[in-house]
């Protein structure tokens, strides 16, 4: 064994990595549940490349194959049904997941200085996730996947100047079809799996760096620690079996259904909404009027959630002023904020 | 005479210009003038004739009453000398709607594909032939179609759009009054009510559902003749007219004198067919045929074959559907279960050939098939519990790791060295 980390350490830095794990810690506070959720997320990660990589193995990406070998998977592969459910179900729990922990840095104020780069870093890994969660949704190829994708890359169209190309780029022709597949199973399996990895190894190196933030309002030097590892690492081991648990159960109750095969030739299913996490924006644009004033409302609600994922993605550069000092309240309001917008806006764009 | 100037000359030009070259030239019409000044019954044809389709194309009151539209002078525009013909007789309407309507050439430069034959298919009909005899009392054009508000077919406000004429027929045919001098029931209506006819007409909105002209005709309207009730029923029905052409039926109920179809079904009060036709106390097999005799046997067996295929398709509906309201993936068996309601649409077809062979094999053909669906849907529930099962397993040895490395944990943290030094902000 000796031999063994020797040689390891001689090639890897091991003893490095050993004496960083050993002195590593994280405080033990009143929030310290929320640390949880950024390890969660990167456990449903990793339960999403494992199933993908087992979906893969059969599933086709064109239009007359795609739906028929997600219905083979369900139906015949041996535990195909539990793959693909445990793949759907963990995609969103693993966006929830996201948000969780993107709230919970807010809330415990933990994007200041030095983590600017840490909460950049974790904001476009939370876009790349929603993106996986866009081109993923149109792979099984059916009735309300297809027409969501129709309405999403309309969207994009709209944008100025470039709307057009963006839409053309998105789905690889004037409309959505077997361009608008390939192109997103491309996009789901190889760009933005690795982009992503990119991005978190980036986080995670960053976070290391960092160490574990504490809220401001915990004073003192001297917080009570727990060693990273193991005693971190056994109670995320914890909540990620906790989460296994809960998927579990909700892709064996609740698998996920297939619905019915779209036809580019029939007219869009009544009601049809996107996944949950694209209600918030997609409610408020509907509600938007056609026309405000003399500019397109469609087009005047992207500029404005351009404006906030700005405004949001440049957090830690405006929550502090001049003199360094956080606006704790300004940053908590406008995470409280948005949180009731999303959550509202969402609930009332499931129920209409 | 003084010559035309020239600036006389231009201003008249101005004026004829328009019409040499064809511009629409707003004709005068004295008649509406008039008549919209007036009140009560003199008032109404010029107050609702905006509406009427024969305005819209050009038309006016004088095209069918005579008279000259272009004089403001009553006695003029209304004088026998200008064609004037006031009120026409109820016996000359159709022969005066027919003036244009039988006209191909007029017709067809307003409605290329429309009929020109109405009149004479008018004087076949029961309606036409009584006018002919001098009864005035039956129904013309104008009673079906309105008077000076008459719309096109299509538009749903008119008497004969499909949705509103067995209405229209009624406002006669469910008069006691009216049919009396001609001893007509009168429950027509009233019976077409209940049949299937009306619920598709009606309520499901079918403009293409039979109403009173699909059967009895529109302008050539007379009731269906006991031997030709099969074949206006069989226009929509083909398959079943078919089968009871070639049934032991149809020589028997022709010899009969009755009419086919009309003697299990009814006529405008058509129910549902149900199980209960077939056998039962109130079958209508029954009324002819004793239940220990060959025909009461084969309605029995026919009764007994689509009793079961019935029962099995909703059993295996009933399984399939438990299945996949657990999630659990039954498409294929759905698909498939549609292809055993079809077996059963074509074994009620089959039951009009009045022989059990018939029935037997699309209803077999519907067996089979739902049998397999059941067995696809019993397989999904098991499939079901199996999931739970393994389920519990899972949950119950996560919950064990769990504990474990809770006590793992408490275990470790009893140990005094375990905090490290310093906290970061």
């Amino acid at each position: 064994m000796a031999a063994i980390t020797e040689w390891l350490d001689e090639r890897l830095g091991w003893n490095a990595i050993r004496e960083f794990a050993a002195h590593k810690s994280v405080p033990v506070h009143s929030a310290t549940m929320w640390y949880y959720f950024g390890g969660i997320t990167l456990f449903l990660f990793t339960i999403q490349v494992l199933t993908g990589v087992l979906l893969l193995l059969y599933y086709r990406p064109s239009p007359t194959e795609a739906y028929e070998s997600v219905q083979f998977i369900v139906t015949r592969v041996e535990f195909g049904w539990l793959v693909r459910s445990i793949h759907s179900w963990s995609a969103n729990l693993m966006i929830l997941s996201a948000f969780i922990h993107m709230f919970s840095v807010v809330f415990l104020h933990s994007y200041r200085r030095p983590r600017e780069l840490t909460w950049l870093s974790g904001i476009a890994l939370l876009g790349l996730a929603l993106g996986f969660g866009f081109s993923g949704y149109l792979l099984p190829w059916n009735k309300l996947s297809y027409f969501a994708t129709k309405v999403g890359t309309d969207m994009a169209g709209s944008v100025p100047l470039i709307g057009h190309q963006i839409a053309r780029f998105l789905r690889g022709g004037d409309d959505v079809g077997g361009g608008t597949l390939t192109r997103f199973f491309g996009f789901h399996v190889a760009v933005l799996p690795g982009i992503t990895t990119l991005l978190l190894v980036l986080h995670l190196v960053l976070v290391q760096k960092a160490g574990m933030s504490s809220p401001p309002w915990i004073k003192g030097e001297n917080l009570p620690q727990i060693r990273f590892f193991p005693n971190f690492f056994l109670r995320e081991l914890m909540a990620w079996y906790a989460a296994l648990g809960v998927l579990g159960s909700l892709a064996a109750l609740f698998p996920w259904e297939l619905g019915e095969k779209a036809d580019p030739f029939a007219p869009a299913p009544a009601g049809i909404r996107p996944e949950w996490y694209f209600l918030a924006p997609f409610y408020t644009l509907k509600l938007i009027p056609s026309h405000v004033w003399r500019i397109e409302g469609e087009l005047l609600g992207l500029f404005g959630f351009g404006l906030l994922a700005v405004w949001w993605v440049l957090l830690p550069f405006w929550s502090a002023d001049r003199r360094g000092t956080l606006r704790q309240r300004l940053v908590t309001g406008a995470g409280v904020a948005l949180l009731a917008y999303l959550a509202t806006f969402s609930v009332l764009g499931y129920l209409r | 005479m003084k010559p035309l100037r020239r600036g006389n000359a231009f201003l008249l030009a101005i004026v004829w210009l328009p019409l040499l070259c064809g511009a629409p030239a707003e004709h005068k019409d004295s008649c509406v003038e008039c008549h919209t000044a007036l009140e009560g019954n003199l008032g109404k044809p010029a107050a609702v004739f905006s509406q009427d389709v024969h305005a819209r194309d050009g038309f006016s009151c004088s095209d069918c009453h005579g008279g000259d539209r272009n004089t403001d002078d009553p006695e003029a525009s209304m004088s026998r000398a200008r064609g004037f013909i006031g009120k026409p007789a109820r016996t000359a309407i159709p022969k005066l709607c027919a003036r244009c309507h039988s006209d191909a050439t007029l017709i067809h430069r307003f409605k290329p594909q429309q009929r020109v034959d109405q009149l004479a298919q008018y004087q076949t009909s029961v309606h036409g032939k009584r006018l002919a005899a001098g009864d005035g009392a039956v129904a013309t054009c104008i009673d079906c179609h309105s008077v000076h508000d008459i719309r096109e077919v299509r538009d749903a406000l008119s008497p004969v759009h499909p949705l509103r004429l067995p209405e229209t027929c009624a406002r006669c045919h469910a008069d006691a009054r009216h049919m009396a001098p001609y001893k007509i029931e009168t429950n027509q209506f009233e019976q077409y009510r209940t049949s299937v006819h009306w619920e598709a007409l009606a309520k499901r909105g079918d403009l293409s559902a039979p109403s009173c002209a699909s059967c009895h005709g529109n302008h050539g309207a007379a009731p269906p003749q006991v031997a030709s009730v099969a074949n206006v029923c069989g226009t929509c029905h083909v398959l079943f007219e078919e089968l009871y052409n070639k049934s032991p039926h149809q020589p028997v109920f022709s010899a009969m004198g009755t009419g086919g179809c009309t003697v299990c079904h009814g006529n405008h009060g058509i129910k549902q067919p149900s199980l209960a036709m077939l056998s039962g106390s109130g079958a209508v097999c029954a009324q002819c045929h004793d239940a220990t005799s060959k025909g009461g046997a084969t309605a029995a067996q026919m009764a007994a074959l689509l009793g079961r295929l019935q029962e099995a398709l909703a059993k295996s509906d009933e399984v399939l559907n438990r299945a996949h309201s657990d999630g659990m993936e039954v498409s294929e068996a759905q698909m498939r279960q549609l292809e055993g309601r079809e077996a059963l649409v074509k074994a009620r077809v089959a039951v009009h050939a009045f022989q059990t062979a018939a029935v037997e094999q699309p209803a077999n053909q519907g067996l089979a098939i739902a049998a397999e669906t059941l067995r696809a849907g019993q397989s999904a529930l098991e499939e079901r519990n199996h999931r739970r099962r393994g389920l519990a397993l899972s949950l119950i040895t996560i919950l064990i790791t769990m504990g474990g490395l809770w006590l793992a944990i408490r275990n470790l943290e009893a140990k005094p060295e375990a905090a490290p030094k310093s906290a970061r902000r």
